[in-house]
């Protein structure tokens, strides 16, 4: 790319929310016929700039260049006049609306609709770069990889050239991951300019030709990627050496803890969401959950937490002191949470489940402990306490423990749930999507953590839905597909390919 | 037979009054803003209006029945659409709750509206002395050829303005971009904004555009549901309420606001055309709560279907900031 003029020039981009500073004084450069990845870890601001150059912030100082002349990017309108589209990584779709309304809408043209010609004009551009859009189905209606090519259909429907996608992989299979690169450079090769915002290091080096890293809001650096290395990015990201293995000490005397026979579960709807599911957890033991989401995951984890009212099946609890068998189904979850049964579930919001989003840390720890001691009143020092145990030994990023949670970053609520979850001393560790969106630095740590509750012996139950971290991580790997056991591998040697087909077939035979 | 004309014939009238509402809402919510302040809207709309035509008749020699009609129908627009504008300002642009923001507004509407017809009953001479014969008699005047309509007969023009408005109002929010836009607002206004609508634009002007539907029916109800004259009763405020269940009954569609609101106007009146059956005023009143219950039974049906369709825009009386976190 010597000498080519630059798609985009950033030039000093400052961005403050209050008192954070997210971007300092940024320098960025983005050109046509390439695919620039934008790495950082949670918080180092690389949403917050890419926002800018899409209209939805506005930057506090600095320069915006496209093609060579100075911008102002006041909203999204002002960017795909330029010819920038951003694709979020929560998707921004109406869900009540089909495919082509969503893709339409905010276009300036005639005041009627012609929802035939836009559904045309979708289909060609979907033959053109190998989608595949419905234009009358409702987004309500669409798989999380339907929904995210739609976001790009419409990006490319505007006419935009310059591409940028945050964290797009963080949704999608293997199988899909594959089709979105293929995708993303089919559009490389067609002239367009393509920023992929994200933390996994593995994709920067399978799709990226050039990669800048961001570190707390301030830019190091950017090269090519051939001339670069995982560990030389990685350094760059966090500012210091960090080790890249995930380690997995060997399970030590596992023990049956948990032992399901035959669990079928039905939602509301009448929908079968697990059937037959048979399987044990051990103590000492990192079981991995994998399966594309909404697999029956949520269901499996709830109904040992007593949380889903189970259909058929047994599920018995060995206890590590008696040696009792206790039969869970038919507990209530505050029975079973008794026994030790910790649950952590990090939903997509992050916040849904377990935390409450207007409540300080304390307040939040709080919700774990304030039915214990016979006083009126709950005791607020010992979770205080905890809350400032768990800022100083994860390194939560915030202003202090009385900050409601809502107000830190993703990767800081969820250390904050984790953080309290096993503080809980469980025998039974559930996390579901425990790193879901973090960076490296912050899921290491997390990885540690629950490394540490397996060698003192919790049986660990670990849903995830990167495939990598749970063949590094796990002593076994259940595989679940559409609520039926697909199959138990053993983690160590594990094939990334066969456990994703297993995932989208049960028993992982190819189709033919 | 004669009864049961009579029974349609009053439903149309008292269902033109909430439809007029209820579809100056339902634009209001399909931009997410939960405008509570449809009573005092109405009354605002009802009271500029007769103010209006009552100043113009009190002051010309010769009333002209047309000037005294045009008179009230921009004063009724205006002060409704300035009633709709305080909304807009305080829950918009202050992002004030909605909630409270609306129930004030009636209260604010109906303190206004009680006061000036206080004050013109006074100037005309006594309590239920306001009379604007001209005007109101403008409006109750039926377009000549809309006659021979069967029951639809014999209305005052707002009837039919108010099915063509449904129509339109249909239209725009189905078929043009738009209405496609306005929806989009209402359900995921970050969605709309990501897609370079400018929501605050939306919102401000459906919600001033709703006020002024909404205000219509205020002045419908004036000029031809009481002929032209002033109460102080408190009618403006019960029926705007019930223009507020319609628009749930109707599931957020305007077209499903007009048979809705002849129905309620049936339920409402049919205590008074059961054959063979005198009712005191205590039992009366259970009646008139047919529409509510209705409307209650509309809700349970809906929530058990659970059909995507027939729910409120998602965004409904949330407030929207671009840059919070």
């Amino acid at each position: 790319m010597e000498g080519a003029e630059a798609a985009v020039r950033m030039r000093d981009i400052t961005k403050t929310f209050g008192p954070i500073v997210a971007n300092d004084r940024v320098w960025l450069d983005i050109f046509r016929g390439e695919i620039l990845a934008l790495l950082g870890e949670n918080g180092s601001g690389k949403t917050t700039l890419m926002n800018m150059l899409s209209g939805i912030y506005y930057p506090d100082a600095g320069h915006i260049h496209v093609d060579g002349r100075e911008v102002s990017i006041r909203s999204p309108r002002d960017a795909y006049k330029l010819g920038i589209g951003m694709i979020h990584q929560h998707f921004k779709l109406v869900d009540v609306l089909t495919a082509a309304e969503n893709i339409i809408l905010g276009m300036p043209g005639k005041g009627r609709l012609d929802l035939r010609a836009v559904g045309e004009r979708i289909r060609r551009i979907c033959s053109l770069y190998g989608f595949d859009v419905d234009p009358q189905r409702k987004v309500y209606d669409m798989s999380v990889s339907q929904k995210q090519t739609v976001e790009i259909v419409k990006v490319l429907f505007r006419g935009a050239d310059i591409l940028i996608l945050d964290e797009p992989t963080a949704v999608l299979t293997p199988q899909e991951t594959d089709r979105l690169f293929a995708v993303l450079r089919n559009m490389r090769d067609d002239g367009k300019a393509v920023v992929i915002i994200t933390h996994k290091l593995y994709e920067v080096e399978e799709l990226s030709d050039r990669v800048a890293i961001l570190r707390r809001g301030q830019f190091v650096g950017d090269m090519p990627t051939k001339n670069t290395n995982a560990g030389e990015m990685t350094n760059m990201m966090v500012g210091r050496p960090v080790s890249l293995n995930i380690e997995r000490p060997e399970p030590h005397s596992p023990k049956p803890r948990i032992v399901a026979e035959g669990l079928t579960v039905r939602d509301i709807d009448g929908v079968t969401k697990l059937s037959g599911l048979s399987f044990t957890a051990n103590s000492g033991e990192i079981l991995g959950i994998a399966g594309i989401s909404g697999c029956g995951q949520k269901e499996l984890l709830e109904s040992i937490a007593g949380l889903q009212p189970v259909e058929s099946g047994s599920i018995v609890y060995l206890d590590p002191e008696s040696g009792e068998e206790i039969q869970l189904i038919g507990k209530d979850p505050r029975a079973i949470s008794a026994l030790g049964v910790a649950l952590s579930f990090v939903p997509e919001d992050r916040l849904g489940m377990g935390l409450v989003g207007n409540m300080d840390l304390t307040d939040n720890m709080m919700l774990r402990s304030f039915r214990r001691g016979s006083s009126v009143f709950a005791d607020r020092k010992a979770p205080k306490s905890l809350a400032e145990r768990v800022v100083g030994e994860l390194g939560v990023n915030t202003p202090g423990v009385d900050t409601p949670v809502r107000r830190l970053s993703g990767g800081n609520v969820q250390k904050v749930l984790v953080g309290r979850e096993i503080a809980s001393a469980p025998t039974v560790l559930m996390t579901a999507y425990a790193v879901r969106g973090l960076d490296i630095n912050a899921s290491y740590t997390i990885y540690d953590l629950i490394n540490r509750q397996k060698e003192k012996g919790v049986a660990v139950i670990f849903v995830g839905e990167d495939l990598d971290v749970l063949l590094a991580l796990c002593d076994r790997i259940l595989v679940l597909c559409g609520g039926k056991l697909s199959g138990i591998v053993p983690g160590r040697g594990a094939n990334k390919r066969e456990v994703g087909m297993m995932m989208t077939r049960l028993g992982g035979e190819a189709e033919k | 037979m004669t009864q049961l004309l009579a029974l349609l014939q009053a439903a149309l009238v008292f269902g033109t009054v909430i439809l007029f509402g209820s579809m100056g809402e339902i634009i209001t919510e399909k931009s997410g803003n939960l405008n509570l302040g449809v009573p005092g809207i109405m009354y605002l709309g009802g009271i500029a209006g007769l103010a209006g035509a009552f100043l113009y008749e009190s002051s010309a020699a010769v009333p002209v029945p047309l000037a005294g009609l045009l008179i009230a129908l921009l004063c009724a627009l205006a002060a409704s659409m300035l009633g709709g504008l305080i909304y807009s300002f305080l829950t918009i642009t202050l992002r004030a709750n909605q909630n409270v923001t609306g129930l004030t507004l009636t209260i604010f509407g109906s303190g206004v509206a009680n006061l000036f017809g206080g004050a013109m009953n006074k100037m005309a001479g006594g309590v239920g002395q306001i009379s604007v014969a001209a005007t109101s008699g403008a409006f109750r005047a039926t377009p000549p050829f809309l006659s021979g309509l069967g029951v639809f007969s014999g209305l005052g023009f707002m009837a039919y303005l108010a099915i063509i408005l449904a129509i339109l109002s249909s239209r725009f929010l189905n078929r043009t971009r738009r209405g496609l836009n306005l929806r989009a607002v209402g359900e995921n206004p970050a969605t709309a904004d990501a897609a370079g609508v400018s929501v605050t634009g939306y919102k401000y002007l459906a919600t001033c555009a709703g006020a002024a539907i909404t205000g219509l029916g205020g002045l419908y109800y004036i000029m031809d549901y009481i002929k032209g004259t002033w109460a102080n009763d408190g009618g403006i405020e019960k029926l705007g309420w019930l223009a507020v269940a319609l628009v749930i009954f109707a599931r957020w569609k305007p077209l499903h606001a007009v048979w809705g609101s002849y129905l309620f106007g049936v339920l409402f009146w049919l205590y008074l055309y059961i054959p063979g059956v005198s009712l005191d005023r205590s039992s009366q009143e259970i009646f008139k709560m047919l529409p509510y219950i209705v409307t209650i039974l509309v809700l349970v049906a809906v929530s058990i279907k659970k059909s995507r369709g027939n729910e409120p825009p998602a965004n409904l009386g949330l407030p929207y900031f671009r840059e919070e976190r």
